[in-house]
């Protein structure tokens, strides 16, 4: 295989991988604290319309900051029926993700109509690691990318810090499994949850933000192309622990990239059965892994009236 | 329940709709567009002629019904199916590529067995999900929402392999002989019989939920999984598989139907996000097969309207999906709208 050829493959692993990466990330808080927010995609596109917008008016750091910004927003309106109003987590999830789709496309929309948006805007420079980017193979892949990609080296090793070694970690992770038992170590569950899904709403909204400010430097409508929904498996495949996550990011994003790999060296495979290979290898490790290694054992419930 | 009552369980979610509206209207306003033209154009293209209303919203409310009844029978069993989309897609490809298959050989039997394989097809990949939660534990969330994925990427694999049509220039099947068409309804319309399948299926799961003992067994472990198996003796995790099962069943018919009826071939964007309108039809119908009918005619004649909407006044179509949303949220907060389905709510079980 050209050496190109390898190269281009692992950049494109590592391009579709990094707002996978984000997204996957902050779901993994968000579950293990109890919550599953399959809201996630609406956050995406809010992240991508606010990115484009704000590196528009004030450039791509900007640009990228209002992606977090929109997506903790998204966050907060989920937080709300599920948190206040008790709701059940899967239907507002539901909404909230239509809600992100439907109203990203029409404000870009109404924007392209008014002659308000420009078609391109600058994408965050590639900051390329002295020493580590000439490394051979993974060197431009990995450490030739922009500071948003390397938010992320620093992101998923402090996350599981957190989430392991501090009080608020060990409270965070008890709230997805006994909600009860949290309360009664003087906890409030509810705030716990609250932190977990602005915390995942951030990073889904970075995780937009990366399509527009990092990659294409455009927005257009349906840019977050389920990629919410491919972060849940993505959590899911990871057997809910940060390391697994990372795993499965790098399977999700490879195998998006071998449509790159496939193309260069003009194999002729079924590509499209080759997409469908992680979701059932998802399906099959939620089926394998049982007992300590499964989802959090109060996922998906909503706490009780008092919590 | 007196009439007062029925009017009044009309009312709430009348509101919620029109609320929605509301909202939306204040953004097309905030975001430059013209609201008045937005609705009079949404109202013409929805329901402003006779092919307004058959060709577009009740050709539209067809696949809703099914999918939104779809929806509800897992919804009421306490299942989350949100994989409505994948059963949908599985119906689809199993009927078109049974009609290609067998052509005009056996007659109109084609469609019969068209429409039969289809609904196979859909309990079938919803069966996949039921398997994995009662062997397994596997969420039902989880794996209806991954399985939407496989269908949607094995429909890709048909459409540019085994079953793309002759010239091998587009991802599409090749088109439906006649014998396997489903019949139209009316002269020069595009309303199909399958419409009057999916009033007659509402009605049937209206009688079934009101009626039969099954119907029963399924609202108890819907309403409550421990009073079902305790009081009721129950097999609750055969009860909710079962009807993840027909639940897959209803939304195979539903992609059966759409293809027979309406595209006539199989291709990748056959369901314009239909399962998530599914579960805003399912809500707002109340999980009540006859409410789901109102709700399926309104959200068809949204997305009728919104189409017309785009087309004539220039509004993006997408804020009909922020109807939508705003719909389902409405739902939620309102807790009149819901009353018999506390669980899946999240306000039940307590």
């Amino acid at each position: 295989m050209p050496t190109a050829v390898l190269d281009g493959f692992l950049e494109a692993t590592v391009r579709s991988a990094t707002p996978l990466a984000f997204a996957a990330l902050g779901e993994l808080v968000a579950e293990r604290s109890g919550v599953m927010n399959i809201g996630l995609e609406g956050a995406i596109a809010a992240g991508a319309l606010a990115a484009f917008l704000g590196a528009q008016i004030a450039g791509p750091e900007i640009g990228f900051v209002a992606g977090g910004v929109a997506g903790a927003l998204v966050a907060a309106v989920f937080a709300f029926f599920v948190l206040a109003l008790r709701s059940q987590q899967i239907i507002v999830g539901a909404a909230v993700s239509m809600l992100g789709i439907g109203l990203s496309a029409s404000i870009h929309r109404a924007m392209v109509s008014a002659g308000a948006s420009t078609a391109q805007v600058q994408t965050l420079a590639s900051l390329p690691v002295p020493g580590l980017s000439t490394l051979p193979v993974v060197g431009d892949a990995l450490f030739a990318q922009p500071i948003s990609t390397y938010l992320l080296y620093f992101l998923f090793p402090l996350t599981g810090w957190v989430l392991y070694h501090t009080v608020f970690g060990v409270a965070l992770r008890a709230t997805g499994e006994r909600p009860l038992a949290v309360v009664a170590a003087g906890h409030s569950a509810a705030k716990i949850q609250l932190a977990a899904l602005i915390f995942g709403g951030v990073l889904a909204g970075l995780g937009g933000a990366t399509l527009v400010v990092a990659q294409t430097g455009t927005f257009s409508d349906g840019m977050s192309a389920g990629r919410g929904f491919i972060a849940i498996a993505i959590v899911a495949l990871g057997r809910w622990t940060p390391r697994g996550v990372v795993v499965g990011v790098l399977v999700f994003g490879a195998v998006s990239a071998l449509q790159f790999l496939a193309q260069a060296m003009a194999w002729n495979v079924p590509y499209t059965l080759v997409l469908a290979s992680p979701y059932v290898l998802t399906l099959a490790a939620m089926a394998i892994f049982r007992g300590s290694r499964t989802a959090p054992a109060a996922l998906g419930q909503p706490l009780d009236g008092g919590l | 329940m007196s009439l007062l009552r029925r009017l009044s369980a009309g009312v709430a979610p009348a509101l919620v709709v029109l609320a929605a509206i509301a909202v939306v209207a204040l953004v097309m306003m905030v975001t430059g567009f013209d609201p008045v033209a937005a609705a009079r154009a949404a109202v013409r293209g929805a329901v402003g002629s006779e092919f307004a209303l058959f060709s577009a919203t009740l050709k539209r409310t067809t696949p809703l019904l099914m999918l939104g009844l779809a929806v509800a029978v897992a919804f009421r069993a306490g299942v989350l199916n949100i994989g409505a989309d994948g059963q949908f897609l599985a119906g689809a490809a199993a009927a078109c590529a049974f009609g290609l298959a067998v052509g005009d050989a056996v007659g109109r039997s084609v469609l019969l067995g068209a429409l039969a394989v289809g609904i196979l097809a859909g309990a079938l990949w919803a069966g996949v999900a039921a398997w994995l939660k009662r062997r397994f534990n596997v969420m039902e969330v989880v794996s209806t929402l991954l399985l939407n994925f496989v269908a949607l990427n094995l429909v890709g694999f048909l459409v540019r392999g085994p079953l793309q049509e002759p010239t091998g220039a587009y991802p599409a099947s090749a088109t439906l002989l006649s014998a396997a068409r489903l019949p139209l309804l009316l002269d020069g319309q595009r309303l199909h019989v399958g419409f009057v399948f999916s009033v007659g299926l509402a009605i049937a799961a209206w009688w079934f939920f009101r009626s039969t003992a099954a119907g029963f067994q399924i609202r108890v472990t819907g309403a409550s999984r421990t009073v079902a198996a305790s009081a009721g003796r129950l097999d609750v995790d055969g009860v909710q598989m079962w009807s993840l099962v027909a639940s897959g069943a209803i939304a195979g018919l539903a992609g059966a139907c759409e293809v027979t009826g309406v595209t006539y071939a199989l291709y990748e964007g056959l369901s314009p996000g239909y399962g998530y309108t599914a579960i805003a039809t399912a809500l707002l119908g109340g999980l009540n097969p006859l409410g789901i009918i109102m709700s399926a005619a309104l959200f068809g004649a949204l997305g009728a309207g919104a189409d017309a909407m785009q087309r004539d006044a220039g509004v993006p179509a997408e804020f009909a999906t922020v109807v939508t949303a705003l719909v389902v949220l409405g739902v939620l907060a309102v807790p009149g709208v819901m009353k018999n389905w506390a669980r899946i709510t999240g306000r039940g079980e307590q």
